[in-house]
């Protein structure tokens, strides 16, 4: 099995939202798990710009152009949807009514700290979004990436170097090559692609990891592409 | 007299935004955006405005036509990064030190403009604490949970988008149309809603989403979005 793309990422995060779940899904890699949530769960997402009950995106067919994201993609309404204002969105999100949020992420540290907001690219503008309400106020937050950057460097760390989103929040982490739980033992790889050994899974992460004691292969089905 | 609150032309209302006004403009995602006011207030060249709108570089908003006019001395926004490698005019004027930048949690934003309709000066939030968006400001422990106090913000002018009106400034929106705009509406000295249509019954009281009381001038447009 090679490293995962984005959508086996993004499948592999849906298997694990249980049924009856309210869900806020992130901007990027993130809604890409809207595609493969488990048919037979009844799973409710929340967009933050005032939507609870997302449904797929909208067609040609049914499209109402007032009707959108957070990600500005025209999407339609599932069975038992609400929508309201987002005083009351982010009440919700707050409040700690969201069971999940996944987002993604630049870093995450060893004590849970997230960095998604702020990647420092000179002279563009900040976009913090809804990010740190969900990542305080969600009941899980889990977050999507790529195990290492682009050229190498890794993303699971001590401390995290960018601006942090939220301090002790992350639960969770789904990449290309490891599924990783952040606990007080630090981090833990409950599932792993076969053909890394755990070496190499330290070389490629700053902080301290260890593989779970029943730590299972990474898989996702090989024709998402 | 009558109450009727729907006006033929809103150049009038318009020209009444006077040199430093703080303006509240809704929209997220690519609805709600009361663009038919701000091409009215384009022409009609305010200056040194403060503008509280969730991004300063949303493509479809034409909040970023009052940037690019140099018409705005702040912006308090939860978004201000344009798309792609090219700077915005935001962007261009923030990098200039032309325009002051007040970047704020989405769910933060949307409480302070709440709150200031609500009559709260301030309230403590956990969002945003340990980041650098709560630099500066005052925190407290309350309950074993890490908050920042965050102040209302009030404007002078809401401008604000929906469906359908009446003549007592009742106002319908469509699905995602809503997001920001009851907030603003109450948070405001002033509001002036876009419509699509402006009817001349009373609105169904149960498809009332904003009530009247929040409402001063109300044109309709045609417009569906």
């Amino acid at each position: 099995m090679k490293p995962l793309n984005r959508n086996q990422i993004a499948w592999r995060a849906a298997q694990d939202i249980p049924d009856g779940n309210v869900v806020n899904l992130g901007l990027g890699m993130p809604v890409l798990v809207s595609n493969y949530i488990p048919s037979d769960r009844d799973v409710f997402l929340q967009s933050e710009n005032g939507i609870l009950g997302v449904g797929p995106e909208a067609s040609e067919l049914n499209i109402n152009p007032n009707l959108v994201d957070a990600g500005s993609r025209k999407v339609t309404l599932r069975d038992g949807a609400s929508l309201f204002d987002s005083a009351n969105s982010f009440a919700m999100i707050r409040g700690g009514h969201i069971d999940i949020t996944i987002l993604g992420a630049f870093e995450v540290s060893i004590s849970g700290d997230l960095a998604n907001w702020d990647s420092k690219i000179p002279d563009k503008g900040p976009l913090v979004g809804g990010a740190m309400d969900l990542a305080v106020g969600a009941k899980s937050t889990w977050t999507m990436m790529q195990y290492n950057t682009k050229d190498g460097s890794p993303r699971l760390l001590n401390y995290c170097n960018l601006p942090l989103t939220a301090r002790k929040c992350v639960n969770r982490i789904y990449t290309d090559i490891a599924v990783v739980d952040v606990t007080n033992q630090g981090f833990i790889a409950i599932e792993l692609l076969e053909s890394i050994t755990a070496e190499e899974l330290n070389t490629r992460t700053e902080a301290e990891i260890s593989l779970a004691s029943d730590c299972k292969p990474l898989q996702a089905p090989a024709d998402l592409i | 007299m009558a109450i009727d609150k729907r006006i033929e032309t809103a150049k009038e209302v318009i020209s009444k935004i006077f040199d430093g006004a703080v303006i509240m403009v809704s929209g997220f995602g690519g609805a709600g955006f009361p663009n038919f006011l701000l091409e009215i207030l384009r022409d009609a060249e305010p200056k040194e405005l403060t503008l509280v709108a969730n991004s300063a570089t949303h493509p479809y908003s034409l909040t970023h036509s009052l940037i690019e006019a140099k018409m705005v001395r702040k912006v308090i926004v939860t978004a201000a990064r344009g798309r792609g490698k090219e700077l915005s005019p935001f962007e261009e004027q923030w990098r200039d030190g032309s325009i002051e930048l007040e970047c704020v949690p989405q769910g933060n934003f949307a409480e302070r403009i709440r709150a200031g309709g609500a009559g709260i000066p301030a309230f403590y939030s956990p969002t945003g604490y340990g980041t650098d968006l709560a630099t500066g400001k005052e925190t407290r422990k309350i309950n074993g949970k890490n908050c920042v106090l965050e102040e209302a913000i009030t404007g002078d002018f809401a401008l604000i988008r929906g469906d359908r009106a009446d003549r007592f400034g009742n106002i319908n929106f469509n699905t995602t149309q809503m997001n920001f705009a009851p907030a603003m509406a109450t948070a405001c000295e002033v509001t002036i809603a876009e419509v699509r249509e402006a009817i001349d019954e009373a609105l169904p009281t149960t498809d009332v989403h904003l009530p009247s009381v929040y409402v001063n001038h109300v044109i309709a447009t045609g417009r569906e979005v």
